[in-house]
């Protein structure tokens, strides 16, 4: 495009086409309202925000029976009641800003209200997303890891190292991983929660067959980015090592890996990338990620058309933030 | 010092190619042999063979009495004693000059740090190039690379240095300052094989000069045998085209 090699554009040429681009934007939208507008949608915008963060009616009830002995006003606006029965005695305090709902001397049953107040609790969107992040965290540290010894596997002079992995990078190449997901849960994750709990130890929640699913999903593609990126540095520079004196694995961890690993980062974060947006499936084996709680708002709400849009804007908002701070680290990485 | 026995060496590329065959040279203390001949002769293949980065198919390599190509030998401690230039330099790009120098120092024969980097700036002055102790390799010509890259050698102590046409990379302005500084090497009584097509140096540098080509020794001798009464009609042809 700028390549120089076309011919010289005037700025008549940019300002048209800019507008091109400007007025094709404003068309998809007006299209979009229009066709809403006549399938008599009514967009709701005011409705999502309680879905990350909501205001929760808090009870404090009480768990003895007695009278209400006193009300104290502490300093700090705490308010404890203190309420005395046959023998015993307990004390609730309430928050800051909550009114008591009892007055000194008022007989008290176990579960009466004492007083309510207003509490922020995290919303169901905004909790889908913190899972989503954690299960790509874990899938992105296992799958480096996996990748790492892979690659190298898959570059060695043994036999069964070398089998192994390409053996494990064909099989996960050459299958869908909604059928791999399937196969974590259903087969790996039916038979390690049947023997466990034949032995009476505790289960392994699903949570955890959605990270290995996505590990060993994204561990196949990373071997062969580091594979890549490791024959991609020349032949001299191992020579150069070895001839120093150097074995095979000093030569790899103070020459190769080092050089390589600025030419992985650029790959491994589109592999990154799509690492997140694939832990949208995992909503299939119950695991409660952000897909899969938008579907859930969306039959309590009513809003599908708010909410797809905004779970596509929180995956950006991921996808870009994972971007930012590879580009960060390539830069670091060159600067160093 | 070294011993090369009846040195063999085929490629399958795909079909047999012999690139040494039957090759035999000794090297003592203190000598310096020039290996001349013919481009794809097999100079850099036996060069390469002395300290296995080319394993031989046939033959021995004995390196101070130490039998190269035997699987019990620790052949990483040989490769330490046996210094080796590259005619593409090969200097680490992603660590400093010193840094370089510092490197097998201290991972191979377990120099501390400071050590390594005292001995690295030694030999930095040696060549020539310790004002650029802190730069990256990138940033230098490619002569001053190449003397990086002898320096880097000699940091291992080595007894032997082997290299490997280490002026055809450079531009002609370059060559001087790189050789200036293997005459000053051989003057302090290194022993050094030298693969190269610089008649020069051989003529006044060399204690013995071995003739190559389509991978046998033809002809060996002193540099005043070679340049004015050699006896071979292929030695004779190629001096014709070099000189
Ligand atoms: N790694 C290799 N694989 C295949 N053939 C090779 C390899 N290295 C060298 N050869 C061949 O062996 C012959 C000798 O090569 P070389 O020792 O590099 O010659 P010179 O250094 O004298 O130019 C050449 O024909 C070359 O093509
Ligand atoms: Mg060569």
């Amino acid at each position: 495009m700028s390549s120089g090699l076309g011919k010289p554009r005037s700025r008549a040429y940019f300002a048209t086409w800019t507008a091109a681009f400007v007025l094709l934007v404003l068309g998809i939208v007006w299209a979009l309202g229009y066709a809403t507008q006549k399938v008599d949608y009514v967009w709701r915008w005011y409705k999502v925000p309680r879905y990350f963060y909501y205001q929760d009616d808090v009870e404090i009830h009480a768990g003895i029976q007695g009278t209400v002995a006193a009300i104290v006003q502490g300093s700090d606006g705490v308010t404890t009641i203190i309420v005395k029965g046959d023998g015993e005695q307990e004390s609730y305090s309430l928050p800051k800003g909550t009114g008591s709902r009892v007055s000194k001397g008022d007989f008290i049953y176990p579960g009466d209200v004492l007083g309510s107040y207003k509490d922020w609790k995290v919303g169901i969107l905004l909790i889908g997303l913190w899972i989503t992040l954690k299960v790509s965290f874990l899938a992105i540290i296992a799958g480096i890891v996996l990748g790492l010894l892979t690659g190298l596997m898959r570059i060695s002079d043994n036999p069964c190292f070398r089998w192994l992995s390409i053996t494990y990078i064909e099989l996960i190449r050459g299958s869908p991983l909604l059928v791999q997901i399937f196969i974590w849960y259903f087969v790996v994750g039916t038979l390690i929660n049947s023997m466990l709990g034949q032995a009476g130890l505790p289960l392994v929640p699903p949570l955890w067959f959605g990270v290995a699913s996505l590990a060993f999903f994204s561990g196949a593609y990373i071997a062969e980015i580091v594979r890549a990126g490791i024959q991609s540095i020349h032949r001299g520079q191992t020579e150069a090592a070895r001839s120093l004196g150097m074995n095979g694995t000093q030569c790899m961890v103070h020459v190769i890996l080092p050089q390589a690993f600025k030419r992985i980062l650029p790959p491994l974060a589109g592999q990154f990338i799509s690492l997140v947006k694939d832990s949208s499936l995992l909503g299939i084996i119950a695991i409660r990620e952000l897909t899969k709680v938008t579907r859930e708002v969306i039959t309590t709400s009513l809003q599908p058309f708010e909410l797809w849009f905004m779970c596509a804007l929180l995956y950006l908002v991921l996808t870009f933030a994972l971007s930012m701070l590879l580009q960060y680290m390539e830069k670091r990485m060159i600067n160093s | 010092m070294i011993r090369a026995e009846n040195l063999s060496k085929y490629f399958y590329v795909p079909h047999k190619m012999v690139a040494l065959n039957n090759v035999s040279a000794t090297i003592k203390p203190g000598e310096v042999v020039v290996v001349i001949g013919p481009s794809g002769s097999g100079k850099s293949t036996f060069l390469r063979c002395l300290n296995r980065l080319e394993y031989a198919d046939k033959g021995h390599v004995y390196i101070d009495g130490v039998d190269v190509l035997a699987p019990k030998t620790d052949i990483n401690k040989v490769r330490a004693e046996v210094g080796m230039c590259f005619q593409s330099f090969n200097l680490f790009p992603h660590k400093t000059v010193l840094e370089n120098l510092i490197m097998a120092q201290h991972v191979v024969l377990k120099r501390s740090k400071k050590d390594a980097a005292e001995r690295g700036m030694v030999l930095l002055k040696k060549v020539g190039i310790h004002e650029k102790s802190h730069v990256y390799p990138d940033q230098l010509s490619g002569g001053q690379q190449q003397r990086v890259a002898i320096a880097r050698a000699l940091a291992m102590d080595p007894k032997v240095m082997l290299f490997d046409e280490p002026t055809s990379a450079l531009d002609p302005e370059m060559i001087g300052e790189v050789l200036d500084v293997m005459k000053a090497l051989a003057r302090d009584g290194m022993t050094m094989v030298v693969v190269t097509h610089e008649m020069g140096f051989a003529r006044e540098v060399a204690d013995r000069v071995l003739f190559m080509d389509k991978g046998e020794i033809v002809e060996e001798g002193t540099p005043e045998h070679f340049f004015t009464n050699p006896q071979s009609d292929r030695t004779k042809l190629f001096l014709s085209q070099i000189l």
